[in-house]
């Protein structure tokens, strides 16, 4: 089955999974609008893109100019006359010490995983609530399903996706929109280099293929690889005076 | 802490993101919908109310950099009033009737009027639209876009026939008045300019003197198309309409076989009571079905039809009834039951959700239309695609240079898209065209949604193109009045891309 998008934003097109969704949006025949700060990557797979026969655009973006994104937003669905898909992958996971508490970093991460969500998705789910068509995928992480003791920001922002996709799935999807939530496990990607445990990790691209098929198919919620499912369901299962004492 | 932020120079080729670009009010957004259903776009859409309005969408487009569209009540079948992403200028809310003379017929109109409105307002003095519609939900500024026809074309010609003059807002701000005598070229580009060169502000009509509400119909059975074509050639003199139905799904010797529907005016000697008739109380159509069943929810009974076996039936049906207990009979009927049959049933388009449905309808002359429609038939039951609807036309030619008109005939075909039908159908619908074009055959903005450069190129003429080009520059230098059906068609000769 071929992709059903022809028009899709990729923010956080830079790096990981959002590049690699980008590129295999591209090798199906779509146009993407790829946005994320560093505007020469972007510029670099707009040029590898081009060179294997597919379509790119590149707006470089900091997700936390949170203003600057409705004229963006607009710019993109002009210059592609139209959206069908909005993939919101940029995030960012600042390494932490088991002592440390670095506001600055909680900042940042609230920053780009929540607010960053926030001003780009609203955006997308008012355009496809009116239009009845289109999908949002927001990229959340096995990490919002439970409070553990390695990064307790980046979780937390995590759950925040959770919550906020949820409710603009409830507010657009009875009008023919969807919204998929999905939930990656650990990705082999720049931002989990330096992370020591992955368990089932799985390259960007095995990723990418699985949140677009679950996107073509209007799918609500997605553990990536499905195991995650499971998995977290028994995770989230455990009581809270014994979770706290696991090594988690 | 790594420094997550720091932010890269971009290079400068290969940035598509620019600086000046000024975006519209999100809630303007809206999705606009092609009356197919098959097509839609999301746009900002202005609704204004006045000449004033109107100007100052043009004067935002132009601070914004922005394209119009300009639609009226959305009853063309595919992209003809829509455009993505960019204004669309919607004009239904300027529909007042400027003034109306009962003495000589000669109504001034706003372009958001609709041809309801317009019938209502005048047949209880006795004058009815020179030419109508299918269906009266259309605006008046719609209908000059396209110059609409009816089932009285061979006689009357167009809308744009019965147009006395009319205002032109063009983009620049300047506002034309034109008429055969007054910008005689603007005049009969504008008609039928499917939107390009300005926006129709005021139309002042001749309308149809009638002395009765009444039509006499005559309606019988043909059975095929040479059948149907030599009683429309006999009849056409003293008919004042014609219109034939054609049951696609029939083959071999019944191929083309169908209905005809022969109406005339009735003599103020003919109509007891023409004040009574003349009543819009008594043009109406009734609320029920049979008495009893609401309209509204007629559709949902046609659905489960919906498909090839059910539609032959319903076919079938047709022919046989109007074979036998309907043929040969002549009824009197309202102007109005009689015109606008397809309002009878509302939203009746419904049962061709969810992915819409096309029509194709090619004008072709008379002497090479049996040939050309008997093949387009036969290609499409080769594809396996047949039409649920096929509509059967007289028409003569007129003088409007972007004209679809033809001394011939029209075939107007319905196909439902569905999710596997699609591709095929796209290739039945090139194979529709070729057929036509080889019969020196024309087509229909109103209707089109398949047709593409080189065949517009082909039955327009390159002479056709350059002048209506030459118009486009008069009127719209920076090329701001744009659809999806200009662009799909005239991207080059008339946008500036
Ligand atoms: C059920 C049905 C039956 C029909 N039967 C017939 C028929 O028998 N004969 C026939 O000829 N057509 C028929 N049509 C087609 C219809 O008459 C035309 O599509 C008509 O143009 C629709 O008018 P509208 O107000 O909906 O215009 P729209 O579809 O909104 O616009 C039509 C065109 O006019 C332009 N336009 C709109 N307003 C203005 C304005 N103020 N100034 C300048 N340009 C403007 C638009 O840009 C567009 O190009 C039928 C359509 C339907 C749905
Ligand atoms: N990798 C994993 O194991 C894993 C697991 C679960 C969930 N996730 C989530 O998946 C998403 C993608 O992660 P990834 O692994 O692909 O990480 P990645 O390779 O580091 O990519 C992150 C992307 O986000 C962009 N980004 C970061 N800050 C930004 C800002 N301020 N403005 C604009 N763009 C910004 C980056 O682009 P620039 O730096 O060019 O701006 C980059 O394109 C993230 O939300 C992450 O939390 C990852």
């Amino acid at each position: 089955m071929p992709l059903p998008f022809k028009r899709c934003i990729v923010v956080g097109a830079s790096s990981g999974m959002g590049e690699a969704i980008a590129r295999q949006l591209c090798r199906e025949g779509a146009t993407v609008a790829l946005v994320a700060r560093r505007a020469d990557e972007l510029a670099r797979l707009k040029g590898e893109i081009a060179a294997a026969g597919g379509k790119a655009l590149v707006f470089p973006h900091d997700v936390r100019d949170y203003q600057a994104v409705e004229a963006l937003f607009q710019q993109i669905t002009a210059h592609m006359e139209g959206l069908d898909l909005m993939v919101y992958a940029a995030g960012v996971m600042p390494l932490i010490e088991p002592d440390e508490y670095s506001l600055d970093k909680d900042l940042l991460t609230v920053e780009v995983n929540c607010m960053g969500a926030v001003a780009w998705l609203n955006q997308a789910a008012q355009r496809f609530g009116r239009e009845g068509a289109g999908t949002i995928v927001g990229i959340s992480s096995v990490a919002g399903d439970r409070g553990r003791r390695g990064f307790p920001v980046y979780g937390a922002s995590k759950s925040f996706l959770d919550a906020y996709l949820e409710s603009l799935r409830n507010r657009i999807a009875r009008t023919g929109a969807s919204v998929v939530t999905v939930k990656p496990g650990p990705v082999d990607t720049p931002m989990t280099k330096d992370v020591a445990k992955k368990p089932l990790l799985i390259s960007a691209e095995t990723a990418a293929d699985t949140i677009l098929k679950a996107a073509a198919a209007s799918k609500r919620v997605v553990y990536v690889p499905w195991k995650w499912r499971p998995i977290m369901a028994i995770i989230r299962a455990i009581p809270s005076f014994i979770f706290r004492k696991l090594n988690f | 802490m790594e420094d997550v932020s720091a932010v890269t120079a971009p290079t400068e080729a290969q940035i598509d993101k620019s600086a000046g670009f000024h975006p519209l009010p999100a809630a303007n957004l809206e999705r606009v919908d092609s009356f197919g259903m098959n097509l839609h776009a999301m746009s900002y859409v202005w609704r204004p109310s006045t000449v004033a309005g109107i100007h100052q969408v043009f004067a935002k487009a132009r601070a914004t950099g922005r394209k119009v569209g300009l639609r009226g009540a959305g009853r063309s079948y595919g992209d003809a009033s829509l455009n993505c992403e960019q204004i669309c200028l919607d004009l239904t809310r300027m529909n007042r009737v400027l003034s109306w003379d009962p003495q000589s017929g000669i109504i001034e109109i706003e372009p958001g009027v609709t041809l309801r409105q317009l019938w209502q307002y005048c047949v209880g003095d006795g004058w009815w639209p020179p030419v109508v519609s299918g269906t009266m939900f259309v605006t008046m500024g719609g209908a000059l876009g396209m110059n609409y026809h009816g089932k009285n074309n061979f006689q009357a010609g167009p809308i744009g026939n019965h147009v006395l003059d009319f205002d032109l807002v063009t983009p620049t701000g300047e506002l034309l008045t034109c008429s055969r005598e007054v910008n005689p070229d603007i005049f009969h580009a504008a008609i039928g300019g499917f939107g390009m060169l300005g926006c129709f502000t005021r139309i002042r009509i001749q309308m149809k003197h009638v002395e009765s509400g009444h039509l006499s119909v005559y309606a019988f059975s043909t059975r095929n198309f040479a059948e149907i074509i030599r009683e429309f050639e006999a009849r056409m003199d003293r008919a004042d309409y014609l219109v034939g139905w054609i049951d696609c799904f029939a083959t071999g010797a019944m191929l083309g076989r169908g209905a005809v529907h022969e109406a005339k005016y009735l003599h103020i000697a003919d109509d007891p009571n023409p004040q009574q008739s003349l009543r819009v109380e008594n043009q109406e159509l009734p609320d029920t079905i049979l008495g009893l069943l609401p309209k509204s929810i007629v559709w949902r009974f046609l659905k489960p039809f919906t498909n090839n076996a059910g539609m032959r039936l319903v076919n079938w049906a047709k022919y046989w009834s109007s074979a036998t207990i309907g043929n040969r009979k002549t009824v009197r009927q309202s102007h109005a039951g009689f015109a606008f049959l397809l309002d009878y049933v509302p939203n009746w388009k419904w049962v061709y959700k969810p992915h819409g449905f096309l029509q194709f309808q090619s004008f072709v002359p008379a002497e090479t239309a049996e040939k050309c429609f008997t093949s387009q038939i036969e290609a499409c039951h080769r594809a396996g695609i047949v039409p649920y609807l096929g509509v059967f036309k007289r028409h003569k030619k007129d003088s409007f240079l972007m004209t679809h008109g033809v001394n011939g005939y029209s075939f107007a075909l319905d196909f439902a898209i569905t999710a596997r039908n699609r591709q095929r159908l796209h290739a039945l619908t090139r194979e529709l065209t070729d057929i036509a074009l080889r019969a020196g055959g024309r087509f229909y903005f109103a209707k089109d949604s398949t047709l593409d450069p080189v065949s517009a190129r082909a039955y327009l003429g390159e002479d056709t193109i350059r002048e209506f080009a030459r118009m486009k520059r008069r009127c719209d230098p920076d090329g701001m009045l744009h659809t999806e059906l200009a662009k799909r068609l005239f991207a080059e000769d008339l946008l500036n891309t």
